[in-house]
């Protein structure tokens, strides 16, 4: 089974109205594998995941999970997929653990089987102390993994996670990826969607990068970085000058960017040894104080800023 | 495909489900307790004080299958909130992915639903044998005429599943509901009857299905039926027109209901 493809997905097309949500995406996951669906705001990643998961119909264009077409074989991708979606689709008159065992049953478990996965989730997601309470009185996080422990329930093969993270404070959001982690090592296959690109990086073998509907790059995290080249050099002065700019140009190979205070100083430069000293000792001749130099590999950022770039 | 027992079992979880829900929400349960001794008691105290049936009869005990019928009608929009709710929720979603027999989210609700009327019913009846009606059709007439009520409240929440469904919205359907289902009640025999009516809202009233059921309730139970008088053909049939007029509505809007939950759910 590894190798084999879990999520097949081939130019899908879907527009509301005016608005073109997918716009001929191609997608592809194999089996045991993380996939990241990077993107920002509308650029169509809950529209594909809903298409993947049944709950919506592509225009154009095709899609099977688990070998299974999503558009004929509805129930069959069904009983293969668990989805966490954006918002949290758990029922908030419920407690957590009436949400599971629900769920459970709805998946066909025999009611003994759905109460035992339900406590086994609960514990593992740290929801075991507010299990038996409301799923109002749950805070974000606390929502989200149950959310995912909601898609878990039924064992599957294929998990659907759209925006995972999104607002959810730093320790939620660690502990988040913590999960997520786990479950990659059970061998389960993954699309993920995010818009964060530190995310795709720490959690996805390969990485789709999509905008306004279609995939506009593809590979796994390092590719995508090399795709872009070179270093970023940051420098941070002491105070602003304006011939900080004008002396780092030199050194840069794309345009130097400032902050908003004028103190922080971003350039795309080869990554050369010696990149940093040499820009030290220009700026010294130039009477400009330094407060920080750094060069660093081209971070996600980087590429998705790069790639974007042009439509923006 | 999905077998019959396992589309047996969502039908509980959901309908389960739903009576948490109203564990949970115990205040939502007013329509169906709290508002049918209030309509008992200022039907028979205020309007009955004032009127006059033909040959005489007690209004209280004229009015308790009317009143049946009124409350067991005006309930019925809970069935298009409820569902309305649930649709303007992200757990629909959730439901639309996992391998269930996906019409059990409706079956539940008209079966939780069901369940409430009947409370109804057994509260209306309760108030009614409070205030000195009496039913005088043995225990047979009693509880066949209950399950005819409650048969045509079943069929009804289907219609009213297919307002919620089409509004998503639980104030639009409430605001719907009412105009649709109020009209429904008052123009019929449930509270007056029908003879002293301008033609064209008597001819209306005397095919309203609530008359209907109303007459057949109040034939079931012996209290004075004064639409045994009249020679539309659903007041002289009226425990066949009750039964018929609610299979048809079931016909009708139990598959279109299914439909809109399929069509109002897609993207």
């Amino acid at each position: 089974m590894p190798g084999e493809a879990m999520i097949e997905a081939h130019g899908l097309r879907k527009s509301f109205g005016e608005t073109v949500a997918l716009d001929g995406l191609d997608l592809e996951a194999r089996a045991g594998t993380v996939l990241g669906v990077l993107g920002p705001n509308g650029a169509g990643k809950t529209t594909a995941v809903r298409i993947l998961t049944t709950l919506s119909k592509p225009h154009c264009g095709e899609a099977r999970v688990a070998g299974h077409d999503v558009v004929r074989e509805p129930n069959a991708v069904q009983r293969m997929i668990g989805v966490a979606a954006q918002d949290a689709t758990v029922d908030a008159v419920l407690s957590g653990r009436r949400n599971l065992v629900m769920i459970g049953r709805l998946c066909g478990l025999p009611r003994s089987d759905a109460r035992a996965r339900a406590a086994e989730l609960l514990s593992r997601f740290g929801l075991a102390d507010a299990a038996d309470r409301i799923v109002k009185g749950y805070s974000g996080g606390m929502r989200r993994r149950l959310d995912l422990a909601a898609a878990l329930v039924a064992r599957p093969l294929v998990l659907f996670l759209d925006e995972p993270t999104t607002g959810l404070d730093p320790t939620s959001r660690l502990m988040m990826w913590e999960v997520i982690r786990s479950l990659v090592n059970d061998g389960t296959t993954l699309l993920l969607t995010t818009q964060y690109l530190d995310e795709a990086d720490e959690l996805a073998d390969r990485i789709v990068v999509v905008d306004h509907g279609r995939a506009i790059a593809e590979g796994t995290p390092e590719e995508l970085k090399r795709q872009v080249g070179g270093a970023r050099l940051e420098v941070t002065l002491s105070e602003p000058q304006p011939e900080a700019t004008r002396a780092l140009a030199a050194f840069a190979t794309g345009t130097v960017s400032a902050s908003a205070d004028n103190r922080h100083l971003r350039a795309p430069v080869n990554g050369n040894s010696g990149v940093a000293t040499t820009v030290v000792r220009a700026l010294d001749a130039a009477a400009i104080t330094v407060e920080d130099v750094q060069v660093r590999p081209p971070s996600l950022d980087d590429v998705f800023m790069a790639l974007t770039a042009g439509e923006r | 495909m999905i077998g019959v027992r396992r589309a047996i079992g969502d039908v509980v979880v959901m309908t389960g489900r739903n009576l948490v829900h109203i564990a949970r929400e115990p205040l939502r349960l007013s329509d169906v307790t709290v508002q049918p001794i209030l309509f008992t008691l200022l039907f028979i105290y205020v309007l009955g004080a004032g009127l006059v049936l033909p040959h005489h009869g007690s209004y209280t005990e004229f009015a308790i299958a009317g009143l049946l019928a009124m409350n067991l009608v005006t309930s019925a929009i809970g069935t298009a909130v409820g569902l309305s709710d649930d649709l303007g929720s992200g757990v629909i979603d959730r439901f639309r992915t996992l391998p269930m027999w996906k019409p059990a989210v409706l079956v539940g609700r008209s079966l939780t639903d069901l369940l409430t009327a009947t409370l109804c019913a057994l509260i209306v009846i309760a108030t009614g044998l409070a205030v000195g009606w009496r039913p005088h059709g043995g225990a047979e007439g009693l509880i066949a005429g209950f399950a005819i009520f409650l048969l045509f409240s079943y069929a009804l929440s289907w219609g009213c599943a297919c307002i919620g469904l089409y509004t998503r919205d639980a104030e639009s359907s409430q605001g719907i509901g009412l105009v649709v289902l109020f009209p429904l009640a008052i123009v019929s025999d449930a509270l007056v009857p029908t003879q002293h009516m301008p033609t064209v809202v008597r001819t209306i009233a005397d095919w309203n299905p609530v008359s209907a059921v109303t007459a057949a309730g109040r034939h079931l139970f012996g209290n004075p039926n004064p639409a045994a008088a009249i020679h539309a053909w659903p007041l002289q049939h009226a425990v066949l027109a009750s039964l018929v007029w609610s299979l048809a509505l079931l016909a009708v809007f139990a598959p279109l209901a299914i439909r809109l939950y399929r069509t109002q759910t897609a993207d």
